[in-house]
C-alpha cells in the first residue's frame, strides 16, 4: 500500500482547451492548467498538460494511481460528421425508420427547415426478413439463406460499421445476437453494434437512432482510446485509465470502446458533479448548477446532491438549440439544459428592434470586438468589458490584450443606433437579455421537471459562470450563490469525485395490477449481472452498490415518473407500497393523484455503482471579517445603471472568513466573480464564495 | 407610473413568452389524452385586462391560434369583471366558442394583483371523451357528440364546483381520464397567474398597460411591415377535396390591402350531413396560421399580430358551420384550408408558398369489435397517427411522412405493438408518391397492419385526399392520393367511416404524398440520380422527370 496520499489526475479535453488537475488523496488540488486542444492527437495536448503539473508539483508519472478522462471527442466526431460509414440493418418492412421519424417538424413556422442528418441515408439502409412481437415471441423465424444475402450486400456497401436495430429486440435479442455473431465470422474486421446492448429500450426510432451514433463513432474512439492510453503508459504510467461518461459515472477503456456512444457530453457531466460534491459538504438540499464558457450555458437541477438525471439527449441540435433538431440517444445522461448562451454569444437588433443575443456565437476565432482578433460584432464579453467587469489588466492572466473603446463603439453601432441608446446602455441591454434568457430557460427546465428554481442555492463555474452569477439568479429568484475555488476547471476537478458506475435500462411494458414478478425479477437478475461485469472492470474490486427503480406513469399518460424499488427480487407485497411511491410523488408534482386510474410502468433501471467519495462537511468559519480591497474601480451597476465603485479583489488573497460587500469584483487567473450592489459574499472554510442576496424587492 | 426603457420592456415580454411556455408545459405533463402528448393539442395564454392577448404559447398545433383569444373576449364580456373573485376559474366546451369541437375544454382565471383584475390566464386542452357517439364523424348533430357544457363557472373562489365535475364524469366513457384532465387545465390556469403575479412583483409593476402597449403596437407595427410587402390585390382559389357523402369545392379570396389581409370562403360547398363541418373560429385558426409562415413567421402570436388578418364565410357553408351540425372531425377539413389560401398567397408571392401537400393527418381511432369485449376478450382503444407527404418547396423538396400544418407526432411501431393486439408489418415510404417537380414533393407511406390476436377491431376514418391529390404549383405535378383497402378484397375503401378488419385481414394505408413544385424537366439531374439510388422515384417513376418540357 501506498504510504502516502494517492496522486490522482483528471484530464477533461475540449474543443478549445485541455484542462487538466492534479490532486493529492481526495481533493487536496496539487496543480491545475488549461493547454490548448490539439485537434490532430488529442493526447499531445494532454501530455503537455500533465507532464506541467506533475512538474509543477514535483511528482513523476510513475506515481499517479488514479487516471480519469473525459472528452468531447465523440461528441465532435457526431456533431462534425467526422465518424464511419454506416450501414443499418433493421427488420424487413422498415427499411425507413430513421427517414419517418417522429413524422414531425421541430419549429412550427418554419416553411423552409430541414430535418436532422441522421447519418444513414437510405441507400446505406438494408433489411433483413424476421419478426420478434412485442411480448419477445418469434413471429417470423431468422434464417442462414437471408444472412448471406445480406452478408453479401454489405460487402458491396463498403462499410465500416454497422448499426443491427431489430423491432422489439429489447424484448428478445435472439435475433440480434445471432445476426452479429454470423455477420462478424462472414465479415471480419466489421465493427458491428446491436440495439439490444446499446439501448435496449422500446420505441425503435431513438434505439436506431442510438445505435447507429454508437456504430458511427466506434472506430474513431477505439483508434483513439487505444493510442490514448498506450502514450501514457509509454510516459510511465501504470495505473488503468477510466473513461467520464455522460451519466455522471465512470467506465473501464475497454468498455468506453465497445459503448463509445456514453461518453458523449461527459466534460459537463464532470461539472455537475463538482457542483453535487460541494452540494453535499455544504448540506445543500437543492442546487442548481450554472456552467456558463464561451458558447453555451448548463444548468443542472440537484437534489440531495444527486444530479438529475435522464434517459435521453439530444446531439447537435440546431443552430437554436430547438428541441428535437437534433439526433437523439438513449443513453444514460446527467440531465442539463443546454442554452447558445456565452461569451462569445453576438448581440444584435432584429426588425422588430427587439434586442437579441445569440445564439450565434464569435467563438474564440474572431471572438469579442474588444479582443481585436478581427470580430466586429459585439458579443456577451464585450457588453462585460463596457459595463467594467471585466478589467483589462487582470483579464486571462495578462495573456490577451483588452479594447474597451472597441467594444463600445461595435455596441453604440450595432444597438444603440437602433435602439437609440449609448454604447453603456446598449451594454446593460445585452446583458439583461441574455441573463433573462438563461433564467428563463433554467425556470423552464425546471417546471418540465417538476421542479421550481426559486428555493435553490446556484453553483457557478465555467469561464463565465463566476462573472453572471448574480445577475442570472435575480432574474431567476435565486438569493443564494456558491462559487468554488478553481471555477475555470470545473469539470475537471469533477471528475476526481465521479465513481466507477454503470446504468442499464430495459424496456419491459406492463399494467402495476398484472405485474409478472418472476419475469421482473428475471430481467433485474439479467441487467444487473451486466452492469456489474462492467463495473467490475474499472473498480479494482472495491464494493459497489446497486440501485434499481421504475419507470411508471398513469396508463394513457406520455409522462413518466422514476420510483426507486428496494435492491432485492420484488415480492407481491412491494405493489401497494409502489401505488403509494407512485401517488406520492404526482401529487408533489400535480397537486392531486388521480383516484382509480391504472398505473402502468414501461422500463427498469438498474445502476451498479462504487460508493461515492466522503464529502466531510464544512468546517465553520469566523463570520464577517471585512476584507479590504486592492483598489477601487468605476463598474456600471447592474441594478440601476449608474456608475459606482466597486471593490478589487484578488481571490488568492482571500482567506477563510473574509467578508466583501457589493459592488465588487473579485479576480483569479481565468475568471471574475462579480458581486452585484444587492449580494455580498464571503470565503467558507474550504475557499468556496458563498454570495448572498442582501436587498430584496422590486428592482426598478 | 415611469415610463420603462425599451430593454426593460423586452425583458418583461420575453419573460410573458416564458411564462405562457411554463403553462403549456404544465398541462402537456399533467394530460391523459394521447393527442395532448403526442401532439401537444393544447394551448395556453396570457391576456390584459381588457381581454387582448399578449402572449401564446407556441404547442404542437395551430388549431387554438386565435380560438384562444376570441373565446377569452367572450367569456370576459359574457361574466362582468366587477363580480370576479381571486381564485375563480370559468369554462367552457362549446365548439363554437372553445376550439371547434366537444372534446376542447377552454378554462379561464382572472389574474388579481394588488386588488384588482389586472388580467388573465387561459388553457384549452383536448379530453379523451364527452360521451355521444364518440371520436369519429358519424354523429347526425351536435347532440349526437356529445355533451356541451356552455360558458360557467368552474371554480369559485378556489371551490371546484362538484355537479359540473359529476356531470362530465357521468357523461364520458373514460371518467377518470376526463377529470385528471380538467385538473391539468386548472393547474395550468393557477400556474400562470402564480408567474404572472410573481413577475409584476418583482419588476414593480401595478398594471400591463405600458407593457401590454409595448407588445401589441411593436407586434402590429411588425406584422403591417411584413404585410406591406406583398403586393396588394384579391387572389382566387379553390380546392376539390373527397367530402363525406359528396365531394366539396373550397374556395377563398385573399384581399391584401395596407391595413391587413383577408380571407374570405364565399362560394364554399355547404355543409356535410356528417361530423366534418368546420365551425368559423377553427377554420379561422388554421388559415391565419398558414399565412403567418410566410407573412412575418418570427413574430410571436398577440393581439397585435393576429389584428391585421380576418377571415369571413357565408353562414352554413362547411368552412362557417352552424349550429347545430355536427363538428366532432372538424380537423379533417380545417387542416387543408393552409393549402387553399396559401394557392391564393402564391398569386402574390410565386416565390415563397410550397405547394400542396397530404395536409390532413392519417388519425387512425381504433378499438376492439363489440362482441370481442362481450366475450371477455381483449378491449383496447388506440389512435395512431400518421402523415403523408408535404408540398415541394420554392428552393428544397417537400419533406416525406411530415405532418403539417398540425404539429403531431407520429406513432411509434413498437409502442403500439405494445399497448394493442395490432400487428404492423410494414411501415415504409412509397416510391413514387411526391409529386414531380424541379422540387420533389414529400412521399407518403405505406403501413400494413393485422389483429395480432386473431380477434376483429374497428378502424374510424375520417381522412382526406384519397380522391383529390395534392397539387403542385407553378408546373409542379401532383402527389400520389393516398388509398386504404384489405389485400386480397375488391376495390378500396373509402375514406370517412367505420371499418371493420377480421381476423386474418390485412389492413394497407397508403398515406398521399405532396405536390411537387416548379416543371419536373427542371429537377437537377443530379437529384434525381440520388433519388433513384435511393428507391424514392423508381425507373418507371421518372418518366416525367425526362419527358420534354
Amino acid at each position: 500500500m501506498t504510504p502516502t496520499p494517492a496522486l490522482r489526475l483528471a484530464v477533461d479535453i475540449g474543443g478549445t482547451f485541455t484542462d487538466t488537475v492534479l490532486v493529492e488523496g481526495t481533493a487536496n488540488i496539487l496543480a491545475s492548467t488549461k493547454t490548448l486542444t490539439t485537434h490532430g492527437n488529442p493526447a499531445e495536448g494532454a501530455m503537455e498538460g500533465v507532464q506541467r503539473v506533475l512538474a509543477q508539483s514535483g511528482r513523476r508519472a510513475e506515481q499517479v494511481a488514479g487516471f480519469i478522462h473525459g472528452t468531447t471527442l465523440a461528441t465532435n466526431a457526431l456533431i462534425e460528421r467526422r465518424g464511419a460509414h454506416v450501414v443499418t440493418v433493421t427488420t424487413e418492412g422498415f427499411r425507413d425508420i430513421l427517414e419517418i421519424a417522429y413524422e414531425r417538424r421541430y419549429a412550427q413556422y418554419d416553411i423552409n427547415l430541414e430535418k436532422p442528418d441522421l447519418l444513414v441515408p437510405r441507400e446505406r439502409a438494408l433489411t433483413i426478413r424476421e419478426r420478434m412481437s412485442s411480448e419477445g415471441e418469434v413471429l417470423i423465424p431468422l434464417d442462414d439463406a437471408a444472412i448471406d444475402r445480406l452478408a453479401a450486400e454489405i460487402e458491396t456497401s463498403r462499410a465500416e460499421a454497422v448499426a443491427i436495430c431489430l423491432l422489439h429486440a429489447y424484448a428478445n435479442p435472439a435475433h440480434e445476437r445471432r445476426l452479429r455473431d454470423a455477420l462478424s465470422d462472414r465479415c471480419p474486421g466489421l465493427k458491428l453494434s446491436i440495439s439490444s446492448e446499446v439501448s435496449p429500450e422500446a420505441r425503435e426510432f431513438d434505439r436506431l437512432c442510438t445505435t447507429v451514433a454508437n456504430a458511427y463513432i466506434q472506430p474513431l474512439m477505439q483508434g483513439y482510446l487505444t493510442r490514448f492510453a498506450q502514450s501514457f503508459r509509454d510516459a510511465g504510467v501504470a495505473c488503468p485509465i477510466l473513461m467520464m461518461t455522460a451519466g455522471g459515472g465512470m467506465c473501464s477503456i475497454d468498455s468506453a470502446k465497445r459503448f463509445p456512444v456514453r461518453l458523449v457530453e461527459s466534460g459537463p457531466a464532470g461539472g455537475a458533479i463538482l457542483a453535487a460534491r460541494i452540494a453535499a459538504q455544504a448540506g445543500l438540499e437543492q442546487v442548481v448548477s450554472f456552467d456558463m464558457g464561451g458558447t453555451t450555458a448548463k444548468l443542472c437541477l440537484i437534489d440531495r446532491a444527486r444530479p438529475q438525471t435522464a434517459r435521453q439527449f439530444e446531439i447537435a441540435r440546431a443552430a437554436r438549440f430547438i428541441k428535437g433538431s437534433g439526433m437523439p440517444v438513449r443513453i444514460p445522461v446527467i440531465e442539463m439544459i443546454e442554452i447558445g448562451a456565452g461569451g462569445g454569444s453576438i448581440a444584435a437588433v432584429d426588425r422588430l428592434g427587439r434586442l437579441t443575443v445569440g445564439p450565434r456565437s464569435a467563438g474564440s476565432e474572431p471572438g469579442p470586438v474588444a479582443f481585436g482578433r478581427g470580430g466586429s460584432e459585439p458579443t456577451v464579453t464585450d457588453s462585460d468589458i463596457a459595463l467594467g467587469y471585466i478589467q483589462p489588466d487582470r483579464f486571462a492572466e495578462g495573456f490577451i490584450r483588452i479594447a474597451r473603446d472597441a467594444a463600445e463603439k461595435a455596441l453604440t453601432k450595432a444597438i444603440g443606433g437602433g435602439l437609440a441608446i449609448c454604447g453603456t446602455e446598449a451594454a446593460d441591454g445585452v446583458s439583461r437579455i441574455v441573463d433573462e434568457n438563461m433564467a428563463s430557460a433554467g425556470r423552464m427546465h425546471a417546471v418540465e421537471s417538476g421542479k421550481d428554481l426559486g428555493a435553490r442555492t446556484m453553483i457557478a463555474f465555467g469561464g463565465n459562470g463566476p462573472l453572471h452569477a448574480t445577475r442570472v439568479a435575480r432574474a431567476a429568484g435565486v438569493n443564494r450563490i456558491v462559487i468554488p475555488p478553481n471555477p475555470g476547471v470545473g469539470s475537471a476537478v469533477g471528475f476526481l469525485f465521479a465513481p466507477v458506475s454503470f446504468e442499464v435500462i430495459r424496456s419491459r411494458y406492463s399494467l402495476l395490477d398484472r405485474l409478472d414478478l418472476d419475469a421482473v425479477n428475471a430481467v433485474f437478475a439479467a441487467m444487473i449481472e451486466e452492469a456489474a461485469a462492467v463495473v467490475a472492470q474499472g473498480s479494482g474490486g472495491a464494493a459497489t452498490l446497486t440501485r434499481r427503480s421504475a419507470f411508471m406513469r398513469y396508463h394513457g399518460q406520455g409522462h413518466e415518473i422514476e420510483i426507486g424499488l428496494p435492491d432485492r427480487p420484488l415480492t407481491v407485497d412491494d405493489i401497494e407500497p409502489l401505488r403509494t411511491a407512485f401517488e406520492e410523488e404526482y401529487r408533489r408534482q400535480f397537486s392531486r393523484p388521480v383516484p382509480g386510474m391504472q398505473i402502468e410502468i414501461l422500463n427498469w433501471a438498474v445502476r451498479v455503482a462504487t460508493p461515492d467519495l466522503p464529502a466531510p462537511r464544512l468546517p465553520d468559519t469566523a463570520q464577517g471579517r471585512p476584507a479590504t480591497p486592492a483598489e477601487h474601480r468605476p463598474i456600471i451597476c447592474d441594478l440601476d445603471g449608474r456608475t459606482v465603485q466597486a471593490g478589487l479583489y484578488l481571490r488568492e488573497n482571500l482567506s477563510p472568513g473574509d467578508r466583501i460587500d457589493g459592488p465588487a469584483l473579485i479576480t483569479e487567473p481565468q475568471t471574475t466573480t462579480l458581486i452585484s450592489a444587492d449580494f455580498s459574499a464571503e470565503v467558507d472554510g474550504i475557499g468556496n464564495l458563498i454570495l448572498t442576496r442582501t436587498a430584496m424587492g422590486a428592482v426598478q | 407610473m415611469t415610463s420603462l426603457s425599451p430593454a426593460r420592456l423586452q425583458v418583461m415580454w420575453n419573460r410573458l413568452l416564458a411564462v405562457v411556455e411554463e403553462q403549456g408545459q404544465t398541462l402537456i405533463r399533467a394530460a391523459f389524452s394521447p393527442i395532448v402528448r403526442e401532439c401537444g393539442d393544447i394551448s395556453a395564454g396570457i391576456f390584459d385586462a381588457e381581454g387582448r392577448m399578449l402572449a401564446q404559447a407556441v404547442t404542437g398545433t395551430p388549431g387554438h391560434i386565435n380560438t384562444m383569444a376570441a373565446a377569452v373576449m367572450h367569456l370576459r364580456e359574457r361574466f362582468p369583471v366587477q363580480d370576479m373573485k381571486p381564485g375563480d376559474i370559468y369554462m367552457t366546451n362549446d365548439p363554437w366558442l372553445a376550439s371547434g369541437h366537444l372534446n376542447d375544454f377552454l378554462l379561464m382565471m382572472p389574474a388579481f394583483h394588488r386588488g384588482k383584475v389586472v388580467g388573465f390566464t387561459a388553457c384549452t386542452s383536448h379530453l379523451v371523451d364527452l360521451g355521444g357517439l364518440g371520436m369519429g364523424p358519424e354523429g347526425s348533430d351536435i347532440y349526437d357528440e356529445g355533451l356541451l357544457i356552455p360558458p360557467c363557472k368552474l371554480v369559485d373562489r378556489g371551490e371546484l364546483n362538484g355537479l359540473l365535475m359529476d356531470i362530465v364524469r357521468a357523461n364520458s366513457r373514460e371518467p377518470i381520464a376526463n377529470e385528471g384532465d380538467i385538473y391539468a387545465l386548472i393547474a395550468c390556469c393557477e400556474a400562470g397567474v402564480k408567474r404572472l403575479t410573481g413577475m409584476m412583483e418583482e419588476f414593480g409593476l401595478d398594471d400591463l398597460d405600458e407593457l401590454g402597449r409595448y407588445i401589441i403596437d411593436t407586434s402590429r407595427r411588425g406584422t403591417l411591415a411584413a404585410i406591406a410587402e406583398v403586393p396588394p390585390g384579391t387572389y382566387r382559389n379553390m380546392l376539390r377535396m373527397d367530402g363525406y357523402e359528396a365531394e366539396l369545392e373550397l374556395h377563398a379570396a385573399l384581399t391584401v390591402t395596407g391595413t391587413g389581409m383577408h380571407v374570405d370562403f364565399t362560394g364554399t360547398s355547404g355543409c356535410s350531413r356528417k361530423g366534418i363541418n368546420v365551425p368559423l373560429n377553427y377554420a379561422t385558426a388554421y388559415t391565419v396560421f398558414a399565412l403567418r409562415c410566410i407573412v412575418g413567421p418570427d413574430i410571436p402570436n398577440n393581439a397585435g399580430s393576429l389584428e391585421p388578418f380576418t377571415v369571413d364565410g357565408p353562414p352554413g357553408c362547411i368552412l362557417n358551420a352552424q349550429r347545430p351540425v355536427p363538428v366532432a372531425m372538424r380537423h379533417t377539413l380545417g387542416q387543408v384550408t393552409p393549402d387553399l389560401v396559401l394557392g391564393c398567397l402564391h398569386q402574390a408571392l410565386p416565390d415563397k408558398v410550397p405547394a400542396e401537400g397530404a395536409s390532413c393527418m392519417f388519425d387512425l381511432p381504433m378499438r376492439h369489435a363489440p362482441e370481442v369485449a362481450a366475450r371477455g376478450g381483449r378491449a383496447f382503444a388506440i389512435e395512431p397517427v400518421h402523415n403523408g407527404g408535404t408540398g415541394a418547396r420554392p428552393h428544397a423538396d417537400g419533406l416525406s411522412a411530415t405532418a403539417y400544418p398540425s404539429g403531431v407526432y407520429g406513432s411509434q411501431v413498437e409502442i403500439t405493438e405494445s399497448v394493442a393486439p395490432v400487428t404492423i408489418w410494414r411501415r415504409e415510404l412509397r416510391p413514387d408518391s411526391g409529386g414531380a417537380g424541379r422540387y420533389r414533393g414529400g412521399l407518403g407511406q405505406r403501413i400494413e397492419m393485422t389483429s395480432a390476436n386473431d380477434a376483429p377491431f374497428l378502424v374510424f376514418l375520417s381522412v382526406e385526399r384519397l380522391k383529390f391529390p395534392a397539387l403542385g404549383r407553378a408546373g409542379g405535378l401532383p402527389g400520389a392520393p393516398g388509398r386504404i383497402r384489405i389485400a386480397g378484397r375488391q376495390g378500396d375503401i373509402p375514406g370517412k367511416g367505420e371499418l371493420r378488419v377480421e381476423p386474418g385481414d390485412r389492413l394497407i394505408f397508403e398515406t398521399p404524398g405532396g405536390g411537387g413544385f416548379g416543371p419536373p424537366g427542371e429537377r437537377d439531374p443530379r437529384a434525381l440520380a440520388l433519388d433513384l439510388e435511393r428507391g424514392l422515384v423508381t425507373e418507371d417513376g421518372a418518366g416525367p422527370y425526362r419527358a420534354a418540357p
